[in-house]
């Protein structure tokens, strides 16, 4: 395809050679021409922004209410966007699936927001931002991108406080700021355990500010099912009003995407109901590269499942580990007994055991790996759900004697509070229970440094793009980014694309325009006509299922080549076999769920080849195969240290792997270590 | 478990609706209320009646998309949001009666949905600070003691889920009104605005058609993140101040 | 709703009825403290009766102090009434197709009762009115120029007692949450412990007015205040 701003370099391929010996995936996949960001700025790490802002071309304010901007979500990436695009005079659409802007999932981050104010003078710097931020994200993210992050980071907190976002405080009146994740130095930023809300809420109501002077139209409850994209480039998007049917189509110079992760695609996720990659997906489909899909970050304190009803899971945070100690029972015949019933010397400590430095507190991949291979040994405790107990103890015995009833409550009250309520149990006399359960993925759409796509004119902030996170995200570092692509980047790159502009427009008769929303009338109508016997959800839970147990935790070659082909059995079955009542004209939750699934099995089977191709292990990415002799994660930076850019070839046909060498200046690679 | 539902149907905003009466056996107290739902839904689906239409959205009690009335209380029984509701707040063979959040500012959209886009408006109307990007001090440049940040922030904490109206006899959505106006006024950074913006947030809400409060604390009894009535009377005052500042 | 008048909001109609509820309360207040000199006997009451229509005498003319309260208590009526009533008609309006199944918890039984105890205290009002004061009608059929002996009168009639105690039990409940609910309306009660003193007062205020209106008509019945 025409990709005016990426070029094929003849030179990088040769060292991004693929070795024979490693590609499980070649049978999957198409090896394509490697890819080069020609936005990344050269030069010092520390002025490539500041250059690329000056260089970045700007638009006269007359021209400005003749470009007008879409932009698909409204979490803290897409939010901000449409803020500070309406007050900088564009004329900006927003759509959401949900029914009001403020309710996206990034309400639900609890922990914090890092930025590199140096407040606790403790050693804390841009430069120590970034250099964490790539070592976390295992050494897989662009180096441009990350130090852009660290440096804007400071701003952010300077626009939440203006707005009116309550943040902790201090006795002086002065910004409160806690160490997260395991980091050494105090820059997290936070309103008690609810900053994504609190943070979310000042976007929203920037934005909503906005709405009330005219510049932002805001569409709630509808969902985008289509990009349009005329002449090589993004115009518009097709999209569904979930309340009356009508597919609508939006036209415009320039499309964003901040429609957020689709960590969904496991079924059970501690994400939102809603949340879906439809949006990505439908822009993958077009033209757009998808990169890293396999990047999925596990959580390992979450509440269980508890019965084959289970919707969702529900996240808690991870300081829980700095005190309670987990355990299973060393013996099968013990799961099921009373845990304070189980004597001291039949309880297997097992993080204590195998990472004796580190204990409970290794890293969340760690930790989440050997809860399930501990379970999956039959050792797992709680109510069986399809056969298996899935659920490791978090014990808090200890810590009560040794910190007191009273000071265990103030320190985790709030914590021990909503596990009862979820569990019915109380964690003060019962040892909680907990398991991993996927949280974030630093996979999604390839961008420049730009934040545009492959596709011209489609830009993709927020959890949507991959570039900042690697194979790893950092705790308080996804606010971050949401907001910093939203308020800082986005609104400084989208101008020098913008600056083409006034661009001819586009009738919606043009026939690029009636192909998109055709296909999109075709598809709604397949699905309400299949009239089969199984429900959406049914679909969506076995694929889950398949995801979960072929390319969650640990992937290996067979697990993930089986994965691949229960995927493409089971999506064959779906348009065939699934049933969806109702009709197109109204409200249809099925008819909405159905063709978001439909993109997940596309979405899954991606997921696998990716992580087929990628045969070692870095930060949320485990392959079985690569490991050291310990079972600790082993890096292969001679041959991997790529981003892995997809290019859909079509259904049933065997995508396109374009890679992007990753090169670092500013910080050297090393291997982690936590024995 | 085994529960007689009452559930409102409705297929559309034009349409009259009605309640109807489902049985649902096996119903596992673990499970929360929407998840007895999903099951019920899943039932419907297979015996080829469509499912009942209900928002949800995070199901962890923080983006306040979910709200029904069950058994006459907004978000049911226990104080909380409906999607961190548990069936074991019920009894077996209980009858529940379910409706949707009943405002005429809040049009039933299908079934048990409502488009509570009226509190999105009271929000335009003047619920922020005018600040454009790019353009905020230094954060450390204003101090801001430390009990006016964390009153503010126990009264952010509103999820704007609408259950305050929903439960409000009057149906006056004065308490969200409240919390917005009291977060924003108890921060030096709301200042400039805080007239205008009580002013034009309560124009909005008569023009939307919600009712008066009459300070009888329903709202506060069925709001699932306590948002107490104090800030009813702060938003009182804020208006009261701004008549007397001529506005 | 950019450039909307404060004036004409719902907050500044519950302020007009919370400023002219108040008005009635002192009103309320100073009209028992009248009625309670019965325990005085026949001349302090008709004394207290008289010494009102000389109130601000030279100055003023002859019951020219006690017009200017007629007037004022006839304003606070109107505007609480007014209000009373839009708010009303807006709160139906704002609700029209009602719950199945509706409950309140955490709410006075007051609270919920404050439009039809009002209507009731208005009924009272105007045979209030048409019994002691426009029409002076004595249910036993005898002489209306004396106030001590006219109350007494109405009083020793079992079922005008009755009447008169459920007024004042409807007054009660009014005043118990309409006292808190005008400091609230007022902003007076932005934290937890203003509110629970506006509700202790309010409460306390209702239990003394109700009671203290009731001593008179009972101890009439009860042969304690005797012509």
């Amino acid at each position: 395809m025409d990709m005016p701003d990426t070029v094929t370099s003849t030179e990088a391929s040769a060292t991004g050679a693929i070795d024979g010996d490693y590609d499980d995936a070649i049978d999957y996949y198409t090896p394509g021409d490697p890819l080069v960001d020609m936005k990344a700025p050269d030069g010092p790490i520390s002025e490539r922004w500041q250059n690329r802002k000056f260089e970045a071309r700007l638009v006269n304010p007359a021209n400005r209410r003749k470009l007008s901007v879409i932009i698909v979500g409204t979490g803290l990436a897409g939010a901000s966007a449409a803020a500070t695009l309406g007050e900088a005079g564009y004329v900006v659409k927003t759509f959401c699936y949900q029914d009001s802007p403020r309710r996206a999932h990034s309400i639900a981050a609890q922990g914090g927001i890092n930025a590199a104010k140096n407040y606790k003078e403790d050693g804390d710097s841009v430069h120590r931002l970034f250099y964490d931020t790539v070592k976390g994200g295992d050494y897989r993210s662009r180096e441009s991108n990350v130090y852009r992050l660290a440096e804007v980071s400071t701003n952010i907190i300077d626009q939440c406080v203006a707005q009116g976002v309550p943040f902790a405080r201090e006795y002086g009146g002065l910004l409160d700021n806690r160490s997260f994740g395991g980091v050494q130095v105090s820059r997290t930023f936070y309103a008690r355990g609810q900053t994504g809300q609190q943070l979310l809420i000042g976007a929203y109501q920037a934005m909503e500010r906005q709405v009330a002077a005219g510049t932002v139209t805001m569409y709630a409850r509808h969902e985008m099912l289509e990009l349009v994209v005329v002449d090589g480039k993004a115009r518009g998007i097709i999209a569904r009003d979930m309340v009356t049917g009508a597919v609508e189509t939006h036209l415009a110079d320039v499309v964003v995407i901040a429609s957020g992760g689709y960590g969904n695609v496991f079924y059970l996720s501690t994400n939102a109901m809603g949340s879906n990659v439809t949006a990505a997906w439908r822009a993958h489909r077009k033209g757009a590269y998808m990169a890293n899909p396999c990047y999925t970050q596990i959580h390992p304190t979450c509440i269980p499942v508890s019965g084959s009803h289970q919707s969702k899971l529900t996240l808690m945070s991870e300081s829980l580990r700095n005190d309670g100690r987990i355990w299973v029972p060393k013996n099968q015949a013990d799961c099921d007994k009373d845990p304070r019933d189980i004597p001291e010397e039949d309880r297997d400590y097992y993080l204590e055991r195998i990472y004796p430095s580190f204990g409970n507190l290794v890293p969340r991949d760690i930790a989440s790996r050997a809860a399930k291979n501990v379970c999956d040994e039959g050792r797992g405790v709680g109510p069986e759900v399809d056969g298996v107990r899935r659920g490791v103890y978090l014990d808090f015995a200890d810590a009560i004697d040794r910190l007191g009833l009273d000071a265990v409550r103030s320190k985790y009250g709030n914590l021990f509070d909503m596990y009862a309520r979820i569990t019915g149990e109380d964690p003060y006399s019962v040892p909680m229970r907990i398991y991993p359960a996927v949280h974030y993925v630093m996979g999604g759409l390839w961008v420049d440094y730009d934040l545009q796509s492959t596709i011209p004119g489609l830009f993709v902030t927020g959890e949507a793009n991959f570039s900042d996170h690697g194979a790893n995200r950092l705790g308080a570092s996804a606010l971050m980014q949401g907001l910093a692509d939203g308020y800082f980047v986005l609104p400084h790159t989208i101008r020098d694309y913008l600056a083409d502009g006034p661009f001819e427009p586009i009738s919606e008769d043009h026939p690029a325009v009636v192909e998109a929303r055709d296909s999109v009338k075709q598809r709604i109508e397949h699905f309400l006509t299949v009239n089969g016997n199984r429900s959406v959800d049914s679909y969506h839970r076995e694929l889950g299922n398949i995801m979960w147990e072929y390319c969650g935790m640990e992937r290996s070659e067979d697990g993930l080549k089986k994965a691949i082909d229960l995927i493409r059995g089971l999506r064959d079955d779906f348009y065939r076999n699934v049933k969806v009542l109702g009709t197109s004209e109204s409200l249809n939750q099925s008819l909405e769920k159905a063709g978001r699934v439909a993109d997940f099995f596309e979405l899954g089977e991606l997921m696998c080849i990716d992580a087929l191709n990628r045969r070692e292990s870095c930060g949320g990415h485990f392959r079985a195969e690569s490991q050291t002799e310990d079972g600790e994660a082993l890096r292969h930076d001679e041959e991997f240290a790529y981003v892995a850019a997809w290019e859909w070839a079509g259904l049933d046909e065997k995508p396109i792997l374009h890679k992007e060498d990753l090169v670092y200046t500013a910080i050297e690679m090393k291997q982690r270590s936590y024995k | 478990m085994n529960l007689t539902l009452k559930i409102w149907r409705q297929p559309d905003a034009a349409s009259k609706g009605a309640m109807h009466t489902y049985e649902l056996a096996d119903v596992s107290p673990d499970m929360s209320f929407l998840e007895m739902l999903d099951v019920l839904n899943e039932q419907l689906n297979d015996r080829g009646e469509e499912p009942i239409a209900f928002d949800s959205d995070c199901r962890e009690g923080i983006c306040g998309t979910c709200g029904l009335m069950i058994n006459g209380y907004a978000h049911g029984p226990e104080v909380t949001t409906t999607c961190q509701l548990h069936m074991r707040s019920f009894k077996d063979g209980e009858t529940i009666t379910i409706e949707p959040w009943r405002s005429d500012a809040f049009p039933v959209v299908k079934d048990l949905v409502v488009d509570r886009g009226a509190l999105d408006r009271i929000v335009q109307a003047g619920g922020y600070v005018s600040v454009n990007t790019g353009s905020a001090p230094e954060a450390h440049s204003v101090p801001v003691p430390k009990d006016d940040a964390d009153r503010a922030f126990n009264v952010a904490t509103c999820i704007q889920c609408g259950a305050c109206v929903a439960a409000c006899p009057n149906g006056s959505a004065s308490l969200f009104m409240g919390a917005k106006v009291t977060h924003l006024g108890l921060l030096p950074q709301g200042q400039p605005e805080r007239d205008e913006r009580v002013v034009n947030m309560v124009a909005q809400h008569d023009h939307e058609g919600f009712g008066g409060c009459t300070n009888i604390g329903s709202c506060t009894a069925a709001c699932p993140k306590e948002i107490p009535l104090d800030v009813i009377s702060q938003l009182n005052k804020d208006l009261r101040t701004a008549i007397r500042h001529g506005h | 709703m950019k450039g909307a008048r404060a004036s004409r909001t719902t907050v500044a109609l519950k302020l007009a009825m919370a400023v002219s509820g108040f008005l009635f309360v002192g009103f309320v207040l100073a009209h028992m403290y009248g009625n309670l000199k019965a325990f005085g006997g026949h001349d302090a009451f008709n004394e207290y009766a008289h010494h009102l229509r000389e109130l601000g005498e030279p100055l003023l003319p002859h019951e020219g102090a006690l017009w200017i309260l007629r007037l004022g208590l006839i304003i606070s009526l109107v505007v609480h009434v007014v209000t009373g009533v839009l708010l009303w008609r807006r709160a139906a309006r704002a609700r029209t197709t009602k719950y199945v199944q509706k409950k309140n918890s955490g709410v006075t039984r007051a609270s919920l009762m404050m439009r039809w105890g009002g209507v009731t205290i208005l009924v009272f009002l105007v045979w209030h009115l048409l019994n002691f004061t426009i029409g002076k009608v004595n249910p036993q059929g005898g002489a209306t120029n004396d106030p001590y002996n006219l109350m007494v009168d109405t009083f020793d009639v079992w079922w005008m007692t009755v009447i008169y105690l459920v007024a004042m039990l409807a007054l009660g409940a009014h005043l118990h949450h309409g006292i808190w609910s005008a400091a609230q309306t007022l902003g007076w009660t932005g934290t937890a412990t203003k509110r629970r003193r506006a509700k202790t007062i309010g409460f306390v205020t209702a239990l003394v007015v109700s009671v203290g209106y009731s001593l008179v008509p009972l101890a009439v019945l009860a042969g304690i205040i005797t012509k």
